[in-house]
């Protein structure tokens, strides 16, 4: 797990360390059942405030990525979980109807985005 | 959530200031930092909770407890850090120790040894040989080997070298790791502790003028900038802290007004520095900068 927190970004920094998280649960580096380093730990790790990784977890917890056991502190969720499901496709989406506008833009057809999508899906990105 | 230090009312009057009902709460395991100008208050008001001063009205409460409740109690859950050494200049570190031991039932010798160890500070050396820094550090063995719960920093750390200050924001987000312990700092240089706090309280002329969340407030307010001319009257009404330039103008807006002022000015994220500067001109009735004539 890392985290890193750049002052020149657009995002807040709760949103930094929530979107880092989620990328790496997303892609699996961060794996299902991971207990999270506490609030208050990551807080110091990171030097930030506690308020912010509080939210940060808080907003990770109610969009399914993670759960907070009492005692035991925050757990990483399957990717089964229905939340994190439909998560995923909303990322599926947002990609999908960045490459369509994109495509329009430059006069693309349809088949030849399809082409692409076909290229990506077999990791030959050339 | 639990209240560790609780703030009711709190007033003092000198022949020129007074301290003006200041009110507020901080829980456990949060760090809030004081803002304001020089003789704004923060020391009255930090030194009013230390029970280093008798105040005129109001009520601190620290663990639910006042100071004449319990006395002994009180000031040793507070561990205070001047911006100057309080310790006899002529002593070594090894007779502070003395007396420290003497005074705190909680004193733990072995841990202030094992931070002057690791702070490389000589027990042998007078305290009027140590450097700034030194003296800094000396101040923050003695909180930290008690079991205080409320750390006091009244510019503590001011006119720090870089990497000492950064050892003790270290050490502040240490102190509160566990939830149980908070602080509350004075500072002038919000840089360095704009990340780590939680809360920020500002406090000009004796009042408490503000007293938010950081994140909250970072995210509430926007920095405008644009042509005087661009701003209609209904805008105007909206800015805080009005700042007229020859090229220009800058203020603070709350972010959710921005849609009404439109493309014709620049924005940007505002940092603690900027909204604090905006506020006070804006209690200022934008006077604060106008030396126009002056020189």
């Amino acid at each position: 797990m890392k985290i890193l927190i750049s002052n020149q970004s657009e995002l807040p920094i709760y949103a930094q360390v929530r979107e880092q998280l989620k990328e790496q649960i997303l892609n699996g580096e961060i794996p299902e059942g991971t207990v999270l380093p506490s609030i208050r730990k990551l807080a110091k790790e990171i030097g930030v405030s506690v308020i912010t990784t509080t939210r940060a977890y808080n907003e990770l917890e109610a969009e399914g990525f993670i759960a907070s056991m009492q005692g035991k502190g925050s757990v990483v969720l399957s990717k089964e979980n229905q939340m994190l499901r439909e998560q995923c496709l909303i990322r599926i989406e947002n990609g999908l109807s960045v490459a369509v506008e994109t495509a329009k833009r430059i006069g693309l057809e349809r088949g030849e985005l399809l082409e692409l999508l076909d290229m990506a899906w077999n990791g030959d990105g050339e | 959530m639990e209240q560790l230090l609780e703030v009711k009312g709190l007033c003092k009057n000198y022949k020129k200031f007074q301290l003006k009902e200041v009110t507020f709460d901080l829980p456990a395991g949060y760090i809030a930092g004081f803002v304001g100008r020089n003789g704004a208050g923060k020391t009255t008001t930090l030194n009013a909770i230390a029970a280093l001063l008798r105040t005129d009205g109001g009520e601190v409460r620290l663990c639910g407890k006042t100071y004449k409740e319990d006395p002994v109690l009180y000031k040793d859950r507070i561990g205070y850090i001047g911006d100057e050494s309080y310790f006899p200049a002529e002593m070594t570190a090894k007779e502070i120790r003395h007396i420290l031991k003497v005074h705190y039932d909680t004193f733990k010798v072995e841990e202030f040894d094992a931070l002057m160890k690791r702070w490389r500070l000589p027990m042998n050396q007078k305290v009027r040989e140590f450097s700034r820094g030194m003296r800094v550090k000396l101040m923050f063995a003695q909180a930290l080997c008690r079991r205080t719960r409320l750390l006091i920093l009244d510019e503590a750390t001011n006119g720090l070298d870089p990497i000492v200050r950064n050892e003790i924001l270290n050490v502040l987000q240490g102190y509160i790791e566990d939830g149980t312990k908070s602080i509350l700092f004075s500072t002038h240089v919000l840089s360095d502790l704009e990340q780590i706090a939680d809360y920020i309280y500002f406090i000009d002329q004796g009042e408490l003028v503000l007293n938010e969340a950081k994140d909250e407030l970072l995210e509430k307010y926007l920095l405008i900038k644009g042509d005087m001319s661009d701003l209609g009257d209904e805008m105007q009404k909206k800015l805080v802290g009005l700042e007229k330039g020859e090229y220009g103008f800058e203020a603070i807006i709350e972010a959710d007004d921005m849609a009404g002022f439109g493309s014709s000015f620049v924005y940007d994220k505002p940092n603690i520095d900027k909204i604090i500067w905006h506020f006070a001109l804006e209690r200022d009735g934008g006077k604060a900068h106008q030396f126009e004539g002056v020189l």
